[in-house]
């Protein structure tokens, strides 16, 4: 629908108005604190005095608070944690996820509604924050880092999104491959995985930004803060506004790097814009495969 | 998310067991030879869930339990139903339970029909591309972690924010947002708002996208205009997903979100923000006490699993065709 149809009024001058402000307010309303952080943690401390807080007029940008934040200690480390647990968790998630979807998703295979059952179910109960607690406890896996992989790794959500689609695959093809005696994992491997790489991109995108989102887990089995991922730094230094430590082991001070120290305020504002940037790197990947209908294909089938 | 079990193929299956068990045995083995492989493509999902959803879901006996983690489940007391009734009798309990049911309401009545005119809103939009530069903007949020929009909340309307800031410039005196008890209620939903309401819209555009553009010619032809048009098409048209979503709430009523309320717990203090799920973690893992906070936790969950059914039954009765098909 690009054109007005010819049987549609006329819009009224009230809302040929309103739309474009209120669309303009709504897409204000998300930008605008991006904007203001990202304009702080670039500001040097005379900016930031000057505009008693928080900046809204950028003048005399400066990256002094990520060359602080980025040259080791607590961020760097965090940083690197989550890295790596997105990176290990994405692709230990997305290679289980595949493989089970692919083998529930041919009709008729023996045991497929028992254990899709078994899939389906932990959508209505959760085993609960204690029991769930105690059995990480129990593996001895408290402080270690797979406990922020493991008890999370797998989504139902995202195993039926995949699923439906590789039921969608014409079973011709698969048939085909199978008389000319391809075994199911080649059959996987060499059609329907070249066939799904935007819903097998999407869930992966979808893994990714929950491991790099993840807090809960971290919250409950990691204890020792040397092992933190970045989003419990967030939340201590910048939710509960505890002091950065600053020397050995904390945050670099601006004077031994040889430069002008970045003010507290633009220091922490750079953390919560290293938690927002991968996010934002991975959003267009996901935007365009929305579009092509992947997820919307699957809320309504 | 629906496992629809048509009528012809549930008659096949009750038709099976009638043939002789040597051809059905059979047939088993030869299914189970012929895919034995797609077998073990599943099971290392169905080790993980068993081993983190299905097997701790046993350890909610400790609720029955007088528990101590030195003892462990098999060697600690059982004490029957005395941690629930210590429960019961606990005014913290209730107000847990009060909290979250008002937050519950209040999201329904300020959260949920956001999504809805957004979509209306972003549809009447002729223009594909500023449609989708809007949506590219509003899904956004649903992407950042709570953590990120709590931080963003405290820096925009916080003691130290961007309004107290700009209420001290001009004068005024400057108001701390994030920390008043008596508001809490309506900044949650506000955070819920900015967070989810512009991706909690695809649904409804995808509903909106399925309506017949033949019927709103054949409307505006008898003379409707578009407020008759939405009323008797568009409304009846979002109606299914509507009362899916609102059954899927009620049938969460107790859940409203842990983290959200976790990290604002201590600056607005347990009396406005403490629900179920953060009453479970503080009574049972910063208390220590594992058989009441596992108790707490049980009650939760049994009666959501109870509401959650009851809401699709009554989706059915309603005749809408709910989360899942009884089949």
């Amino acid at each position: 629908m690009t054109a007005r149809a010819v049987w549609e009024e006329e819009p009224t001058a009230i809302g040929r108005l309103s739309k474009p402000v209120v669309l303009t307010l709504i897409a204000l309303a998300v930008a605008f604190p991006l904007y203001v952080v990202v304009v702080t943690s670039l500001s040097s401390t005379e900016a930031v005095t000057r505009a008693g807080g928080l900046v809204v007029v950028p003048r005399e940008l400066t990256v002094a608070a990520y060359v602080q934040l980025l040259s080791g200690g607590v961020v760097t480390r965090a940083l690197l944690i989550s890295v790596l647990i997105t990176a290990v968790g994405t692709a230990f998630s997305l290679g289980i996820t595949v493989l089970a979807a692919y083998g529930l998703s041919r009709p008729g295979s023996v045991f497929h509604r028992p254990l899709l059952f078994v899939v389906l179910l932990t959508f209505l109960f959760g085993p609960g924050i204690i029991p769930s607690y105690l059995l990480v406890n129990s593996l001895g896996l408290i402080d270690h880092y797979a406990s922020l992989i493991l008890p999370t790794a797998i989504s139902a959500f995202n195993l039926i999104v995949m699923r439906s689609f590789f039921m969608g695959i014409p079973g011709e093809l698969i048939d085909s491959a199978r008389i000319d005696g391809a075994g199911e994992f080649a059959i996987l491997r060499r059609i329907v995985m070249p066939l799904s790489k935007a819903v097998v991109a999407v869930v992966g995108l979808f893994y990714a930004v929950g491991y790099w989102n993840a807090f809960f887990n971290a919250l409950l089995y990691i204890n020792d803060n040397n092992k933190w991922p970045l989003q419990m730094v967030l939340r201590t230094y910048i939710v509960q506004q505890q002091p950065l430590p600053t020397g050995a082991g904390g945050i670099a001070t601006g004077t031994g790097l040889g430069m002008q120290p970045a003010p507290g305020l633009a220091i922490k504002m750079a953390i919560v814009v290293i938690a927002i940037v991968p996010v934002l790197l991975v959003y267009p990947f996901i935007q365009r495969h929305f579009t092509k209908g992947v997820i919307i294909g699957a809320v309504k089938g | 998310m629906t496992t629809v079990v048509k009528p012809p193929e549930r008659a096949a299956r009750q038709a099976a067991p009638a043939r002789s068990e040597k051809r059905s045995g059979m047939r088993f083995r030869h299914r189970l030879r012929r895919d034995w492989p797609l077998l073990v493509m599943v099971l290392p999902v169905i080790v993980l869930l068993g081993v983190f959803h299905y097997f701790p879901t046993l350890g909610n006996v400790i609720a029955f339990q007088d528990y101590s983690p030195y003892a462990g489940i098999r060697g600690s007391e059982f004490i029957g139903f005395a941690n629930f009734s210590r429960m019961f009798s606990e005014p913290a309990f209730w107000r847990a339970v009060a909290n979250t049911l008002s937050i519950t309401a209040v999201q329904l009545i300020f959260f949920f029909p956001i999504p809805i005119a957004l979509a209306l809103l972003l549809n009447s939009v002729l223009s594909a591309k500023i449609r989708n530069v809007v949506q590219g903007i509003v899904y956004l949020p649903h992407f950042f972690s709570w953590v990120l929009v709590v931080s963003l909340f405290q820096q925009m309307i916080g003691g130290a924010g961007l309004l107290a800031q700009t209420l001290r410039d001009h004068g005024h005196s400057a108001v701390d947002l994030m920390t008043k008890p008596d508001t809490f209620i309506l900044l949650v939903t506000a955070q819920s708002v900015w967070k989810d309401a512009g991706w909690g819209m695809i649904v409804f555009l995808a509903a909106l996208s399925t309506i017949n553009p033949a019927l709103y010619e054949a409307a505006a032809a008898d003379g409707a205009n578009r407020w008759r048009r939405l009323w008797h098409i568009t409304l009846p048209g979002l109606r299914p997903v509507i009362v899916l979503l609102l059954i899927l709430r009620l049938g969460d009523a107790l859940t409203v979100g842990f983290e959200q309320f976790i990290l604002q717990r201590s600056a607005v203090g347990g009396g406005a923000a403490e629900v179920l799920d953060t009453y479970v973690y503080y009574q049972g893992l910063l208390v220590g006490d594992f058989g009441y906070g596992a108790a707490a936790g049980l009650f939760k969950g049994v009666i959501g699993l109870v509401l959650v059914l009851v809401a699709n039954r009554f989706a059915h009765l309603v005749g809408e065709q709910g989360v899942y098909s009884r089949s």
